[in-house]
């Protein structure tokens, strides 16, 4: 019997059955197809909105065409009188407030007292088709007192002129604000040569996920069924279960095969809430699917950040404090906003070594669609901002910008000045491989062409779960016996290919193809509890559960193959489908006789101590390992036009161990293509407090025409923790694009566009104000006032805690 | 009562007037292989081929395909073996999530059915309507040469 929480942080080591073995792989690293391609490649997999059951009802939500409203009264009566409409649904049915964490429980599933965006639900029609519900929805009457729209963070910061836009947030609509400083600060900044001070903006953006969330559900012998194409279904789980008030024993959620998430579907949606309460009211199955303009109402994209930095440095370029301030842009709703906030601070001293270090961030509430998680969460803003400020800090000391920053790189197991434990740690590597393969040093020198470097940090699973609790952050169960191994596991597969990982590395333990590894994922009926496709966390987490349980069911058949063979368990090799002198199925079926129903489980949450600071925020940047990435973005860019021609991309990545180059290839050309989207085109923009362009159309994104090569290098240094050693690639690789975009068009034309997307027209504004003698840049100029409370000082690390 | 062949067979069913053809793919004839990201024309999703030529399908209403051929995803495979599209773009890693692969693999179809040898800029400007947010189109455009190779191969 094993102690208590020994399962905790439990290192397994990098080779198949544990310590043992030469290391040799049968399936890891092999470069192979997704273990869904035929089905993806034939049209044979069943997305959300592709499943249909018998007597389906499909809905349709009734958006609020105000941005600020009071719901004085909703008239539901005409209706509910159209023929084929089965049931009307509005807030007062569901008064349960939810949100994807404890400290976000503010959404109604459908808006009961006010609205607060344009496109906020406040209605739901179930009919026996989607025409009759649309034409029902235009029946319903909502009689609406208007208020003042909030529309910027400059608005949310003044006293609000009618009323907050959460009566929780006191007479103002601040919905966030952190402070911390770690070491002394004031004193850093003192015994500095050379103090900077740069402000920043990068813009929201959406994930614009091919697919349009969907989601169906059923209720039947007391039991709810709910469908949808989510990136978490226990989170969907509970939110149903704590909203409609059915024990979670009582409900399953099931992922279905995702058509995209980037984090958009992340939060539990009004959708996924609706469609199950339609379903208890009417017995029938009910369906919604969004339109696209529906989806970036939805939103929870990238937030708007306005950014404030200061640095000092010696003369050789040693960092000796930093100041950061951040104020977001949230939207209406809190979503993952306050994990944001932190995020917005927690990463720069991953990457470089500040010995004293104050944050302070700040979240707003707006009259806009929702802000929450997108690829990177909370870091790509702060990146941009850090990585330009170290360029125009290098400029100032007349210092090459790499060598700049290489004096201040973080080290391998180290712990930062905000407590966070680096582990494995490839960011000079990463640094030589994209210089090496760039030419950066010896790029060409002419108006209109240049190159920027940047590099970045990333998690590889947030260290603390979203919800407070000890128990494990991945669930795994395997069953195996005559009838073949299923892997049970509740993550889900969003793309990115986790199932693909899971059976790799089962297959791999147990000496079996990948293809003889049945799934059964992301279904919180059938699956242990894994909390979801966010933070770059399932190959961390799934796949170090997958292994221990793998370990374990190998153990029982190495023990079960050795006694029916007579020899030593020393001398099972498990490979090739084999187990000693028995075939696979011959140890299984021995085992079974011996050992009678065999089933093994693994469990996984990082160890304690990847924190060793205690602080408001402090479960905020903690993870088991740190990915780093560098790129080298080589443009050239048109003095006349302001236009901007990415060539060409160097991206090295710090992977760990690539499990499966295909599909790590596949994650980090990804992250590069949305980092140069962000860079030149995203943008989830208003005006006048309507949102510009809800649709792909308008919404640009870079196409197949518009990309460059890229050149990509991986750095393959295990992980002491990681699966086989292997870490994240989801998000990493987008992190130092931007950033390198925008130093390129500096290193082409000579002029800063503190401010993404990099459009034309700033280009041209900032060429315009060389020209006239002023500050050769576009951004913002100043940063607004916030009333940040006095810092928390946190006390550094000591030597104890910063044992590793 | 529309008539069209879809992947050689013929199929007969009511449609309404302003039905589209993605929504007569997807709700009267079951084949759920095409996909749909806006409904608008804009995103490539539902990309099928209509007498041999790429079409977005959820602009495509019934009088314009009456008798007409229709390629889909589901028929783009023989049997059990599959197009060296979808074999290239197996291998390759060129689907992801997978939404937006049949309307890929359609355009491609398209465009290697009249340009055998393309170069890559010919691919990336094929492939210029359909909107990926996974790959960001490199694995695309090289399973697209690829299997631009094995058909000349094959040949």
């Amino acid at each position: 019997m094993s102690t208590p929480r020994d399962w905790v942080g439990r290192r397994l080591g990098t080779v198949p059955g544990g310590e043992d073995g030469d290391g040799a792989f049968q399936v890891v690293g092999k470069a192979m197809p997704r273990v869904d391609a035929v089905s993806k490649v034939t049209g044979a997999t069943v997305y959300a909105d592709d499943l249909s059951f018998p007597g389906t009802l499909h809905c349709v939500l009734l958006r609020s065409p105000l941005p600020h409203a009071r719901i004085r009264r909703i008239d539901v009566q005409e209706a509910a009188g159209l023929s084929g409409v089965v049931a009307v649904l509005t807030g007062a049915a569901m008064p349960t407030r939810f949100g994807v964490s404890p400290s976000s429980e503010e959404e109604q599933a459908l808006a009961a007292d006010k609205v607060r965006y344009v496109g906020e639900p406040v209605a739901a029609v179930a009919a026996r088709d989607e025409a009759t519900a649309r034409e029902a929805c235009k029946l319903i009457h909502v009689d609406y007192e208007l208020l003042e729209p909030v529309t910027s963070i400059d608005q949310a910061l003044e006293v609000p002129m009618d009323e907050p836009i959460h009566a929780a947030s006191k007479d103002s609509n601040v919905h966030r604000l952190a402070a911390l400083e770690f070491g002394d600060v004031d004193e850093g900044f003192a015994a500095s040569d050379h103090v900077r001070e740069d402000v920043f903006f990068y813009e929201g953006s959406n994930h614009l996920a091919m697919e349009e969330h969907s989601a169906t559900a059923i209720f039947s012998d007391g039991q709810l069924t709910v469908w949808s194409s989510t990136q978490s279904p226990h989170s969907v789980h509970r939110a149903l279960s704590s909203v409609l008030g059915v024990p979670m024993r009582r409900v399953r959620v099931v992922a279905t095969p995702h058509g995209g998430g980037f984090g958009g579907k992340v939060d539990p949606c009004s959708h996924e809430i609706v469609v199950a309460k339609l379903a208890m009211i009417t017995g029938r199955p009910v369906k919604c699917t969004l339109t696209r303009e529906e989806v970036f109402y939805n939103h929870r994209g990238r937030h708007p950040v306005l950014m404030w930095v200061r640095t000092g440095v010696t003369h050789d370029g040693r960092i000796r404090a930093m100041h950061f301030r951040t104020a977001l842009d949230g939207g209406a709703h809190a979503s993952l906003g306050a994990a944001t906030t932190y995020y917005t601070g927690a990463l720069q001293p991953a990457t470089y070594d500040l010995p004293a270090y104050r944050f302070e961030g700040c979240r707003v509430f707006t009259n806009k669609a929702p802000c929450g998680p997108k690829r990177g969460h909370g870091t790509p803003q702060p990146r941009f901002a850090l990585e330009l400020h170290l360029d125009k800090l290098a400029e100032d000391l007349g210092m090459d910008p790499v060598e700049l920053r290489r004096r201040n790189y973080v080290r391998p197991n180290s712990r930062t000045v905000n407590g966070l434990r680096i582990t494995s740690c490839a960011i000079d590597k990463v640094t030589d491989e994209v210089l090496a393969a760039s030419g950066f040093s010896r790029r060409e020198r002419r108006d209109g062409h240049g190159q920027g470097f940047a590099v970045s940090a990333y998690l590889c699973g947030a260290g603390t779960p979203m919800y407070l609790n000890r128990m494990p952050h991945s669930e795994v169960s395997l069953k195996v016996d005559r009838g073949g191994v299923t892997v049970f596991c509740g993550a889900t597969d969003i793309g990115q290919g986790s199932d693909s990982v899971l059976a790799t590395l089962v297959a791999e333990e147990l000496g079996l193809e990948r293809g003889d590894v049945r799934l059964v994922t992301g279904d919180t009926g059938l699956t242990p509890v894994d909390l979801g496709s966010y933070s770059s966390r399932v190959t961390f987490m799934a796949g170090n559960a997958a292994i221990e349980a793998a370990r374990k069911m190998r153990a029982t058949l190495v023990a079960a193959a050795a006694e029916h063979s007579g020899g030593r368990p020393a001398e099972m090799t498990v490979a090739g489908g084999k187990i000693g002198p028995l075939s696979f199925d011959q140890a299984v079926a021995a085992a079974e006789e011996l050992y009678g129903t065999l089933g093994s489980v693994g469990s996984y949450a990082p160890p304690p101590s990847i924190s060793a600071s205690k602080y408001r925020g402090s479960a905020v940047g903690p993870s088991p390992a740190f990915s780093y990435s560098a790129a080298v973005v080589d443009l050239d860019a048109d003095r006349v036009s302001g236009e901007v021609r990415v060539n060409k991309v160097w991206i090295a990545h710090d992977i760990g161990r690539a499990l499966n180059p295909v599909l790590v290839r596949g994650q980090v050309e990804g992250g590069v293509y949305m980092g140069l989207g962000e860079a030149l085109m995203e943008a989830q923009a208003y005006r006048n407090g309507l949102l510009h362009h809800p649709s792909v159309l308008e919404y640009k994104t870079p196409l197949s025409a518009d990309m460059p090569e890229i050149e990509q290098l991986l750095v393959e240094q295990p992980d002491p923790e990681g699966p086989y050693g292997a870490k994240e690639v989801g998000q990493g690789p987008l992190l130092p694009v931007v950033p390198a975009v925008v130093s390129a068009v500096h290193d082409a034309l000579g002029v800063w566009v503190d401010e993404v997307p990099v459009t034309p027209e700033k280009v041209l504004r900032a060429l315009d104000a060389r020209a006239k003698g002023s500050d050769p840049r576009t951004g913002p100029r100043s940063f607004p006032k916030i009333p940040y409370p006095p810092c928390e000082k946190v006390a550094l690390p000591d030597a104890a805690s910063a044992t590793l | 009562m529309l008539r069209l062949r879809v992947n050689g067979e013929t199929y007969e069913t009511l449609t309404e007037s302003n039905e589209t053809l993605l929504e007569i793919l997807r709700e009267r004839l079951g084949l759920t292989g095409t996909k749909h990201g806006c409904e608008l024309g804009e995103c490539g999703a539902c990309t099928v081929l209509l007498d041999g030529k790429p079409v977005l399908a959820c602009l495509v209403l019934p009088d314009q395909i009456e008798d007409a051929e229709v390629t889909t995803v589901e028929g783009l495979a023989d049997g059990s073996a599959l197009h060296p599209l979808q074999e290239a773009f197996m291998a390759l890693g060129a689907s992801q999530c997978g939404y937006c692969t049949a309307g890929m693999l359609l355009s491609a179809k398209a465009l290697l059915d009249e340009q055998p040898d393309p170069t890559r800029e010919e691919i990336r400007a094929a492939l210029a309507g359909n909107v990926c947010r996974c790959t960001g189109y490199a694995s695309i455009v090289d399973a697209v040469a690829q299997a631009a190779q094995a058909l000349q191969g094959a040949r």
